[in-house]
């Protein structure tokens, strides 16, 4: 992720660019940041990939309301290296997004006053712990199956951060899809808090992948600019395909009647999804959407002190000191 | 004072010893030692590295994609400058 801020004004103008970067989209090569681009393709990059920054670190909440109840050390060292990672994750996207000229403090206001979204997901409650296995397993199972791809993304820096996001979700996923057998073989209680758990989680993963291709409207664009490698519907499916007999060795059922396999189309069939509740979650009307905002916003006010202090250590220590420092 | 008055670092990495350092990534801190232990933290979570250099991504000077062609042409038109252009009798080994 090369930070170096585009030059936004070189000169030659975008007609003279332009052909340039669609020869590099079409030859499958990356654009760079300091590379010309269209303003639509900055604007969508920046707008995912803040959006994807924003899920991460929200993501984190979730999961660490159950740091403090986590029923052995092992899962409570496992969920504080998971929470860990998220944080991670979405400081490698804030970094992508800024090498598109946006800026950190901007991306955080945006999230922060409701201007950009994060993932709808993260708007439910994890009412007990096998939650925070069907979180591991399905939405960062989903959350894979989305991200693979964009590994192979036009735009470097976002397909490098994909890269490294990707290779630290498969340790997410493992210890979710554990933690669910484990409850899952556990006692009738635990067998039971398992499935309830996977009966709320699964219908939201599948909103995940955003709305049918039909009615997706950055779908298309995104797709010709490689950003996006394949269509939600596809993805969806090949989620489903994988998840099914991943259920089975778990020994838990999916709450979907209609779901089975499609002998001619190679695929399992799904039922209908209620695209009215992800709209509701959306519109900012899910279970939980105040609270993860005010926590975030609570957080960033409260960790302000410490910012400044930094900063005025940073300066003071700069003046007596110089900058000057050898790097070997 | 804002984190976007934090300057931007970027990182280094060294894999394990015999090899160079690689660009990692980027972060912001307020100074060099918060910008390697938040390098620590961010980029080597799993033993990726034995070194970690920290660079102000300020300090960076760096060629124009613009100029791509320009800048790095003198060597396009000099083949000679590889092995494979010469021709070797046939026998001749070790060379």
């Amino acid at each position: 992720m090369t930070t170096l801020l585009p030059e936004t004004d070189r000169g030659g103008g975008p007609g003279a660019h332009e052909e340039a970067f669609d020869a590099a989209i079409a030859a499958d090569e990356r654009i760079e940041p300091r590379d010309w681009m269209p303003d639509a393709y900055r604007a969508t990059l920046v707008r995912q990939i803040a959006q994807h920054a924003h899920s991460e670190i929200i993501g984190m909440q979730p999961e660490a309301n159950w740091i403090t109840r986590a029923p052995s050390l092992r899962r409570k060292a496992i969920l504080m290296a998971k929470v860990q990672d998220e944080a991670g994750h979405g400081l490698y996207l804030y970094s992508a997004a800024e090498t598109l000229g946006a800026s950190r403090d901007e991306l955080l206001d945006k999230l922060h006053s409701g201007r950009q979204k994060y993932s709808s997901i993260f708007n439910y409650p994890t009412l007990t712990w096998a939650d925070v296995g069907a979180i591991g397993w399905l939405v960062d199972g989903a959350a894979i199956t989305n991200q693979v791809p964009l590994c192979r993304c036009s735009y470097g820096p976002y397909a490098r951060a994909m890269v490294r996001v990707c290779k630290e979700e498969s340790f997410h996923q493992r210890q979710g899809y554990e933690l669910l057998l484990a409850l899952s073989r556990g006692t009738e209680a635990q067998h039971a808090m398992a499935q309830d758990a996977v009966d709320r989680w699964w219908w939201p993963s599948l909103m995940m992948f955003g709305p049918p291709d039909d009615a997706s409207k950055h779908s298309a664009q995104s797709m010709a600019w490689k950003i996006k490698r394949h269509s939600n519907d596809e993805l969806r499916q090949r989620f489903v395909d994988i998840c099914v007999p991943q259920a089975e060795s778990l020994g838990l059922t999916l709450p979907d009647p209609e779901l089975r396999w499609n002998e001619e189309r190679g695929h399992y069939d799904f039922g209908p999804i209620d695209w009215s509740e992800f709209h509701e979650v959306l519109r900012g009307n899910g279970p939980c959407n105040e609270q993860r905002l005010d926590r975030r916003r609570r957080a960033h006010e409260e960790g302000a002190w410490v910012r400044e202090a930094a900063a005025a250590y940073a300066r003071k220590h700069g003046e007596q000191d110089g900058d000057g420092r050898t790097a070997a | 004072m804002t984190t976007s008055e934090w300057p931007l670092w970027e990182v280094f990495v060294r894999s394990r010893r015999g090899l160079s350092h690689t660009h990692a990534g980027s972060l912001h801190a307020p100074d060099a030692e918060m910008a390697l232990r938040n390098a620590r933290d961010l980029y080597t979570r799993r033993s990726e590295g034995v070194s970690i250099w920290v660079v102000p991504s300020s300090a960076v000077t760096a060629s124009s994609p613009d100029e791509k062609d320009p800048f790095f042409e003198p060597a396009a038109d000099k083949p000679y400058r590889h092995p494979t252009f010469y021709e070797v009798p046939e026998g001749v080994r070790h060379l």
